[in-house]
């Protein structure tokens, strides 16, 4: 049998001939039509916190008159060497997140306190799965609700119609961009480089034998070029890995991980849509939310935010940032300094499209009868309202796809209206 | 005798750590037996003629090793305040001063390497090379299994290595119920899920200090490491249960050079009285109270559901057939939780030689793997753990309690990193093999011809390699 390997027509071919060919490179097709219509370019990153972000040390209701009470020492404040950074009167920033801050005052930050996803357990693991599958109970489906709403993005015109729309940063894909649109994703390199030749044959060996395995290479290949094209990373060989631990490499790690799915999103040909996962907010023991492990971690995710506005560059203005995580954590700190897990916590919301500026609250209070089970801050706002919200105005999905296919079971929450500029 | 060499590197591939030269021929006769005898050998699943530190002096070492560098930062940071000191009072002592901002002539350097790193690589060896060196690998691949089943993070623990043959490969052929109490118990998890600083609230110290519960380690035990998320227990039994486990703590480290960070059950932080947990009162009897809740989990059927799920997920299929799924969880319950009887069960059942090849290798096990099919002896333990890390499965630190995922989505998007993987292991073991034979011992029939010819009309032996431990039939189990 002839192969259809074919060494002679192979040698002439380059990377970048063979991403054009197969339509890989510029196949960033499923961008928002409507909104291109409308002569946007809108951008829109997920990030979502794993491990359940403490809302109340990172947003603080420092105007409700019971908050001191319920946290003690514990409670951040306008007060002390590291006082809070005020926000509308009633709420204060944690003091790590002075880029969020000035993003604030600039009105390109909004915060949504209070808020839950429909999960009212208290697995982390389940609700990452209500986080990110967007359906009401876990389990449901192994898909994420950013990759069906790409669903609603019809190709356009101008583009090859085929391949991948949207993106993850990191080794493991986070489920909410897990579907059936396939996800590309990118991780920086630190290994030597894989000769262009090699790379071409492993191609041509899963188009053969493992269509799988041959898309999510050809796609992998595709976000190179275009890592190679912008200058996205610089490739140090054998760079030592980022594992846990020190909170340098933590701070270090997102900013890299951010700071390049801004670049890859600014790109004139790079994807449009986008998410990745930080780990790390469990915070049972010893919280330090004004001082010690949460205040670096927010710290730092304070660092990751000012590398995606950085590198957005024009961007940024056409940007639409979320930061969402599976739930909040108990009202009352724990018996080790620390916080159980809990329900309702704060949305993040980051980007230069936004009427920001606002902190939007259906306050519930923490006195012990207004908390959830009378342990957890209580939801008073359906994430889903904001992510509806966003995707509508932001990148135009469409409003009945919202609630049949992108958030199933979400009749009743309609989309937030108003977030953006 | 007829034989079967394509069953012979399906077994190797999907229930081994792939081939090593000569595996597929040894055990064409009978590949399923040839498992099934993979159960019955000698010290299976162990470690032996190893010189590895007990948990508890690993625990220590590092301790010990923190403390010491601490001591050192704190004496150097007084001598550094002296010195400005006495040169604020002194300002004319120009050169002097410059020649006290030397360091020290020979400070007690502790070694450049901290032993918390050398424990953790020497834990890797042994675990690495016990799968390197296997015939099969089938229990090798349980423990792989079990460990990531009930997983603790390095990032917290010098002692990730030691709770693996502590707690892991004695129980791999052994009880469930045996396996679970090692592991709950251990220090290892005790502090990755903080249960060792959980106080009861009506305890001596509880009362005295006005601590209290931590409910991590128990909601973990019932929703990943035995009943299963939604499953038959709620909010209530998780509190009930963490309150049970209180006084599972350890030894202090600061205090104890002998034996800290060694179990101990602390009366004095265990809640007292009796507990109902789903509906089962379990009378106050201090560690024997959480022991016979654990003897419970052990045999409920919910337990026997999720772990037979989780076993056919990572052995078959991310949805694996139900039919099989009901006979791991049948044989599971008929024979108290037998884990050597679940495994048989598992490998003599037809469903489990499907042809369809429908998961891929993790990282780790992909690595070994191409080590393995080179004939390589003692590989570069480093750099696996290196590019096992960079592959998204960094050793025994996985970024939560459900360890790393089974979930083929979770890994497919790792494809072009594992080509530069390839790439490297391609460059540094080219020199010693032939390709196109090493397609034979690598996968023999279950080579597909595009893979044979793309690696006979390699440009080069690396080229040749890559493509060989990049072919799917290599990837996938």
């Amino acid at each position: 049998m002839r192969s259809r390997l074919q060494p002679a027509t192979f040698h002439a071919t380059t990377r970048r001939e063979l991403l054009l060919g197969s339509g890989v490179l510029f196949a960033w097709a499923f961008v928002p039509r409507l909104a291109r219509a409308e002569g946007r370019d809108p951008r829109f990153l997920t990030i979502v916190l794993r491990g359940a972000l403490d809302g109340l040390a990172a947003v603080a209701p420092v105007g409700d008159p019971d908050w001191v009470k319920l946290r003690g020492n514990n409670a951040l404040t306008l007060e002390g060497q590291k006082p809070g950074l005020p926000l509308d009167g009633f709420f204060a920033l944690n003091p790590a997140m002075p880029n969020v801050h000035r993003l604030y005052q600039e009105g390109h930050a909004t915060i949504v306190h209070a808020a839950a996803t429909p999960y009212r357990e208290r697995s982390h693991f389940d609700g990452q799965d209500v986080l990110e599958s967007g359906l009401p109970r876990p389990g449901a489906v192994d898909t994420g609700w950013l990759n069906r709403a790409l669903a609603g993005l019809e190709p356009s015109p101008d583009a090859i119609a085929r391949g991948r729309k949207a993106f993850a940063v990191g080794p493991i894909t986070p489920l909410v961009v897990r579907g059936t649109a396939p996800v590309l994703s990118w991780t920086p390199p630190r290994l030597p480089p894989v000769s262009e030749e090699t790379m071409l044959r492993v191609l041509d060996l899963y188009r053969h034998t493992d269509p799988t395995f041959a898309q999510v290479l050809e796609e992998g290949l595709g976000l190179a070029a275009i890592v190679e094209a912008g200058g996205i990373a610089e490739s140090k060989p054998n760079a030592p890995r980022i594992q846990g631990g020190g909170i340098e490499q933590v701070r270090a790690y997102f900013t890299e991980a951010a700071g390049a799915a801004a670049k890859f999103l600014a790109a004139p040909e790079g994807p449009r849509i986008g998410a990745l996962a930080f780990d790390g907010w469990d915070t049972h023991v010893n919280e330090g939310a004004v001082n010690g492990r949460l205040a670096s971690l927010l710290g730092a995710l304070d660092g990751a935010i000012a590398a995606i506005k950085a590198n957005m560059g024009d961007a940024w203005n056409e940007t639409v940032v979320t930061l969402v995580t599976e739930f909040g954590r108990t009202a009352r700190i724990n018996g080790n300094e620390g916080t159980d897990h809990g329900t309702a916590t704060v949305a993040l919301i980051a980007g230069g499209a936004l009427k920001g500026g606002r902190v939007i609250a259906d306050w519930p209070g923490v006195k012990e009868a207004d908390l959830y089970e009378k342990r957890d801050l209580k939801p008073t706002t359906d994430l889903r309202a904001v992510l509806k919200g966003l995707l509508h105005d932001h990148l135009r999905v469409d409003e009945s796809a919202l609630t049949a296919d992108i958030f199933p079971g979400s009749d009743a929450i309609a989309p937030m209206t108003g977030l953006l500029a | 005798m007829t034989l079967d060499p394509r069953g012979a590197a399906l077994a190797l591939h999907r229930f081994g750590f792939g081939s090593r030269p000569g595996t597929i021929a040894a055990i064409a006769s009978d590949p399923r037996g040839a498992l099934l005898a993979d159960l019955e050998a000698p010290n299976a699943g162990q470690i032996v003629n190893t010189n590895l530190p007990t948990s508890g002096a690993e625990i220590r070492t590092g301790f010990e090793f923190n403390a010491a560098r601490l001591a050192q930062a704190n004496q150097e940071r007084r001598r550094k305040e002296a010195a400005q000191a006495a040169a604020a009072e002194n300002p004319g002592a120009g050169n002097s001063m410059a020649a006290e901002d030397k360091p020290p002539a020979a400070p007690a350097q502790p070694n450049a390497v901290p032993p918390q790193r050398q424990i953790f690589l020497d834990e890797a060896r042994a675990r690495i090379g016990a799968a390197n060196d296997a015939d099969i690998g089938f229990v090798e691949r349980l423990v792989w299994f079990w460990s990531n089943h009930f997983c603790v993070s390095a990032d917290g623990t010098a002692a990730a290595g030691a709770y693996e043959r502590e707690a892991i490969r004695p129980y791999v052929l052994g009880r469930f119920a045996d396996m679970l109490l090692a592991a709950e118990g251990h220090p290892a998890m005790l502090r990755y899920l903080d249960n060792w600083q959980s106080i009861g609230p009506a305890s001596i110290i509880g009362i005295n200090n006005k601590r209290g519960l931590n409910e991590n380690l128990a909601r973990e035990i019932l929703e990943l490491h035995t009943l299963g998320v939604r499953t038959v227990y709620t909010q209530a039994d998780v509190t009930t249960f963490a309150k049970v486990l209180t006084g599972w703590t350890f030894l202090p480290t600061q205090t104890n050079p002998e034996h800290g960070g060694e179990f101990v059950f602390n009366p004095r932080m265990h809640e007292p009285g009796e507990q109902t947990l789903m509906g089962k009162t379990y009378p106050s009897g201090g560690v024997q109270q959480g022991r016979s809740v654990f003897d419970d989990l052990a045999r409920n059927p919910a337990t026997a559901r999720h772990v037979s799920t989780k076993l056919a997920r990572h052995f078959i299929a991310d949805e694996p057939p139900p039919a099989l799924v009901d006979r791991l969880a049948e044989r599971f319950l008929e024979t108290d939780g037998d884990l050597k009887e679940v495994a048989k069960s598992l490998v003599t059942a037809p469903e489990a030689w499907a042809p369809e090849r429908a998961k891929i290798k993790r990282p780790g096990e992909w690595l070994v793997a191409t080590r393995r099919a080179a004939g390589r002896v003692n590989p570069n333990i480093e750099g696996m753990t290196n590019q096992q890390a960079l592959l998204g499965e960094p050793l025994w630190r996985p970024s939560a309690p459900k360890g790393f995922s089974d979930d083929n989505a979770a890994w497919l998007g790792g494809l072009n990193l594992r080509l530069q993987a390839a790439n490297l292991f391609a460059q540094v073991v080219a020199g010693d093999v032939e390709p196109q034979e090493l397609v034979d011992v690598a996968l023999g029939p279950l080579a597909a011809q595009e893979t044979r010819q793309a690696v006979a009309r390699a440009e080069t032996k690396v080229q040749a390699l890559t493509l060989l431990v990049m072919a799917p039939e290599f990837q996938r189990r």
